[in-house]
């Protein structure tokens, strides 16, 4: 069975909902520990949200350079597969591992919504289960998720297709071009500020049309993890 | 080495003057602490004692009124007690091997000095109370109360109080499913921050706050010690806030969330390797309370080497580090042979530790500084028996004036354009306005088992991800009823709650309460206490749902005007299933809509009375508690047999508040006619639309389950009438008769009300 790894910091929040989105999806979740230097072998790993080591300087700063993190850097460059999911983002932000970075919400407060997103690029590890110009319901919730990058970097993530996911109808934390997520060159290495993995059980995840708390798009990522190793 | 006044010094030195007014004491009670050591006390013993004994700790003026909440018990409300008041918080055996503990507390005072931290520390001090009970703390809700919203102070203190809970909570990882927010001019130089926390634990994992064992070691971790919160449960919470006084902002402590995140998953994983024998947060009166707590729970003997607590504030002086209430602590008891392996939990987590001392069998409890003894009191004396008033109690001499001034006196409306008019108001109005301003700041899916959360009438958690086992929790205080008959207002409050939790499918099976009140030297007051608390004490009885615990906040007033007494009141329910719960929204077209129990012209008290009129006067809605079980046991068959697929009570604002949220929660439009409960309860339209009496649901039953349903309701004796039928086409909704609502102007009215205040809401 495909095995992924969740990584837990001290501050980690959704770290037990990323491994439950990865067993929804058909997986072993594996999980691993901020201090240790061991990927124990996974075949991806999952960035889960929360507030690492409890983000009092910039969002996932101290955590770019924990033990776990050099490990996961050697594994992105050799192209396993990583998505950072929020304060994930930021660290992958921050581990130069993505372009961009996070800032304060352009309106000063944490928001929380259920929030309607186009995947911009569907060829990357975590997208290849979507279509393009696809629309999901996800789950967003954070209080720095205003995404920005110089003027060349937005030319170049716009021309080169790397911006996965944009916010549709509602910009909710002042990002740049409406930009929800973002991929590296290789598409391995994904981020997003929404959070997939509570959109993945019915009951538990947004409201849609058709019933309270039936949304499950998110499951779409980490199905699309899996199409991605099995096809390698 | 040390200045400090040591217990040979006090023998020595009798006749020193001692500061106990500065502390909080009152002459009677320094006279009682001589008399209890047979000497004067030392400064550090005088700072125990003064912490202990102050209202907010010792609840010297409740005590006497609270037994009831034990006395008044039936054999079927201990049944599946485990744990019931006394403790940090009370536990509930909800079945397969799972309880669930949950608690409400107040943090008034240092949220109107300090908004952001007074309010956040508020949640971290209820957290920590459910993780002392062996418990993972899975949600969170808040119950606010503000002055007037235009008031230019409001906004100050509802920015502040909703960040600080917000910022707290998300750090936290709990999600946030629910809670009340009211505005009121009686609450204006005295908000109230009321803060609820559940947690959920196997049988076996149940810990409590004793130290047993002598030889076993007290163990002190989390963050470091320092000078914020010295006196907050003395000086602030157990006093009134006076013009020119000094501003008590440093009584006001600091929380660090990721601190207590930390201490949580590092408490847990005691928990899970058996490493602990007795466990106590540290929240109000700090050290002096743990200390003191467990060594009176326990063999009643302990010894502590203060210097060996860690400082952030190396200059503290011993007295100040017993006073402090530094967040984010918490005090353990461990065996000698397991303290190896609790320092490598706590190492691994980061989270710094001393052990202090340890358990004796002196029944004393015994603190050194630098090696002088400076502490050597029985700590009950300190923890247990402390003062006990019998405060006067006077029938307040406005109340007959203020009874007899009846809302039904007011001028109804009587056209389809003043009736659409009136509705529009209420519902708009700052009570009844949408809060997603404030919710929206809160994580509700965290952990990924949140089956309803607001606007839905009550909050419900999945405890077993296997079976589907789940609780559902809600709260309710409305202290414009209270202030017109305190007994039936908290009954009022705790039938409100009931059904909120009967309306998710659940069977509400516990109750804590959160009593805040005025100044208790006020006989008025004490009086409006004393009613409050028979009130809820024989609704509880006569539900058979026990009190599990709470607590009281006094004090709650701005110069002489007390508040409103408002008696919060949190009821837990259970449901074997949480995908069987119902919602609070119309999903489906076409569904009939049924209005259970029966409506009488009652509008003293009401939403409409206050927004229409600015009227509050009368005699507020009669309870009837058997109905409200009867009501609960149909909902919960409903629900069984899948017969209902919305359910939303009625209270605040009556039927068109309720109409208006169901319509609102999935924007799904209706056609209600009222003209059958005119005829049938001989009422008026406005009073069909606006009366609050108690007992009575909307509920929306699919076509094909119409006739099933209406034998479920006649077999138990409900009545029920047939008011309307859901229309997804419309996009409006349609008062038959009377008066059209579009969605987009409801909503419009409903939602906008906050943001026009305090800001606009992202994606409004």
């Amino acid at each position: 069975m495909t095995r992924v790894g969740v990584v837990t910091f001290p501050g980690s929040l959704d770290d037990r909902d990323a491994q439950r989105a990865v067993r929804f999806a058909g997986a072993e979740p594996v999980a691993l520990w901020h201090g240790d230097h061991d990927l124990q072998g996974v075949d991806a790993v999952v960035l889960p949200g929360g507030f690492s080591y409890g983000d009092y300087l910039r969002c996932g700063a101290i955590a770019s350079h924990s033990p776990i993190m050099r490990e996961v850097v050697s594994a992105a460059e050799r192209g396993v597969p990583v998505l950072g999911i929020c304060n994930g983002f930021q660290m992958l932000t921050e581990a130069h591992l993505l372009p961009g970075g996070l800032i304060r919400n352009d309106h000063g407060s944490f928001i929380c919504r259920d929030q309607l997103l186009r995947v911009e690029n569907a060829s990357t590890a975590w997208t290849n289960a979507f279509a393009v110009g696809q629309e999901i319901t996800i789950p967003l919730k954070n209080g720095e998720g205003g995404y920005i990058a110089s003027a060349e970097t937005l030319e170049r993530l716009e021309g080169e297709g790397l911006v996965t996911f944009r916010y549709v109808g509602v910009n909710p934390n002042g990002s740049l071009n409406d930009i929800a997520g973002v991929s590296n060159e290789r598409g391995n290495v994904v981020g997003l500020m929404p959070h997939p993995e509570h959109a993945i059980e019915p009951g538990f995840g947004p409201d849609t049309a058709l019933a309270m708390r039936s949304g499950v798009d998110g499951l779409g990522l980490f199905t699309s993890a899996l199409q991605s190793l099995l096809a390698v | 080495m040390s200045n400090a006044d040591t217990v040979e010094n006090a023998i020595a030195t009798p006749e020193r003057e001692q500061p106990y007014e500065a502390l909080g004491l009152k002459a009677d009670e320094y006279a009682k602490i001589r008399e209890i050591l047979g000497r004067r006390p030392t400064s550090g013993e005088l700072a125990m004692y003064s912490v202990m004994w102050s209202e907010h700790c010792s609840y010297k003026s409740s005590k006497i009124y609270l037994r009831q909440f034990g006395q008044k018990v039936s054999p079927a409300m201990k049944k599946n007690l485990m744990v019931g008041m006394g403790e940090n918080a009370g536990v509930v055996d909800v079945g397969e091997g799972w309880a669930v503990t949950f608690k409400v507390e107040s943090h008034n005072h240092p949220s109107y000095i300090e908004p952001f931290q007074g309010a956040a520390t508020g949640v971290g001090g209820i957290v920590r109370d459910i993780i002392s009970m062996g418990a993972r703390p899975v949600a969170v809700m808040d119950q606010l109360r503000f002055g007037k919203i235009d008031d230019p102070d409001t906004a100050r203190v509802v920015h502040g109080v909703t960040s600080g809970i917000s910022f707290y909570g998300n750090c936290l990882g709990l999600p946030n499913i629910g809670g009340e927010t009211y505005f009121d001019p009686v609450y204006q130089g005295n908000p109230l921050v009321n803060a609820l926390s559940v947690g959920v634990l196997r049988h076996e994992d149940l810990h409590l706050a004793n130290a047993r064992g002598v030889g076993n070691k007290v163990v002190l971790f989390g963050a470091r010690t320092g000078g914020d919160g010295i006196g907050g449960a003395s000086i602030l919470a157990s006093d009134t806030f006076s013009a020119g006084g000094p501003t008590k902002r440093p009584a006001v402590q600091v929380g660090d969330p990721f601190a207590e995140k930390v201490l949580i998953e590092c408490c847990l994983e005691l928990f899970a390797g058996d490493l602990v024998e007795g466990i106590q947060d540290l929240g109000a009166a700090g050290i002096s309370c743990a200390t003191s707590e467990l060594a009176s729970n326990g063999d009643g003997g302990m010894f502590i080497e203060l210097e060996k607590v860690l400082l952030r504030d190396p200059s503290l002086t011993a007295e100040e580090i017993l006073m402090s209430e530094s967040q984010e602590r918490m005090m353990a008891v461990v065996q000698p042979s397991k303290l190896e392996g609790f320092l490598a939990v706590t190492s691994k987590w980061d989270v710094e530790t001393s052990v202090l001392g340890e358990v004796t069998d002196t029944g004393r409890l015994v603190i050194n500084w630098h090696g002088e003894e400076i502490v050597n009191v029985e700590p009950r004396t300190v923890a247990v028996d402390g003062p006990v008033y019998e405060r006067p109690v006077a029938y307040p001499s406005w109340l007959d004036a203020l009874q007899a001034d009846s809302a039904s006196r007011l001028l109804r409306a009587t056209t389809g354009d003043e009736l659409r008019a009136e509705f529009l108001r209420v519902v708009a109005s700052p009570n009844m306005a949408s809060k997603e301003w404030i919710t929206n700041q809160y994580d509700r899916y965290v952990l990924g088992n949140t089956a309803l959360s607001f606007p839905d009438d009550g909050g419900m958690i999945r405890v077993d991800e296997e079976s589907g086992l789940g609780f559902a929790l809600a709260s309710d205080a409305n202290g414009r009823y209270c202030q017109l008959d305190p007994y039936r207002g908290a009954q009022l409050a705790l039938a409100e709650a009931f059904r909120n939790v009967a309306v998710t499918g659940a069977t509400p099976v516990a109750v804590s309460d959160c009593l805040n009140f005025g100044s208790p030297e006020n006989p008025e007051v004490m009086w409006q206490f004393s009613r409050a608390v028979e009130g809820l004490a024989d609704g509880c009885l006569e539900l058979e749902i026990p009190v599990t615990g709470g607590n009281v906040s006094f004090y709650n007033q701005t110069g002489s005007q007390p508040i409103h007494p408002t008696p919060v009141v949190a009821v837990l329910g259970v449901i074997d299933d949480v995908a069987r719960r119902i919602p609070s929204g119309w999903q489906d077209e076409g569904s009939n809509l049924y209005l259970l129990g029966t409506t009488r012209s009652e509008l003293d008290g009401s939403a409409w009375a206050g927004v229409i009129h600015d009227h509050l006067g009368g005699l507020p809605p009669l309870v009837s508690l058997p109905g409200e079980a009867a009501l609960a046991e149909l909902l919960r068959a409903g629900a069984v047999e899948g017969l209902i697929d919305a359910a939303h009570d009625l209270s605040d604002g009556g039927l068109a508040q309720t109409v208006a949220e169901s319509v609102l929660r999935f924007g799904i439009g209706a056609r209600i006619w009222l003209d059958e409960i005119v005829s049938r309860d001989g009422v008026s339209a406005s009073d069909a639309l606006f009366s609050e009496s108690t007992g009575r649901v909307l509920v929306s039953v699919p076509r094909e389950d119409d006739v099933k349903f209406r034998g479920l309701c006649d077999g138990r004796g409900i009545p029920a009438l047939r008011i309307g039928v859901t229309d997804a086409q419309s996009d409006s909704l349609e008062v038959q008769g009377l008066f059209t609502v579009p969605i987009a102007e409801l909503s419009g009215a409903h939602r906008s009300t906050l943001p026009e205040h305090f800001g606009a809401v992202v994606g409004g």
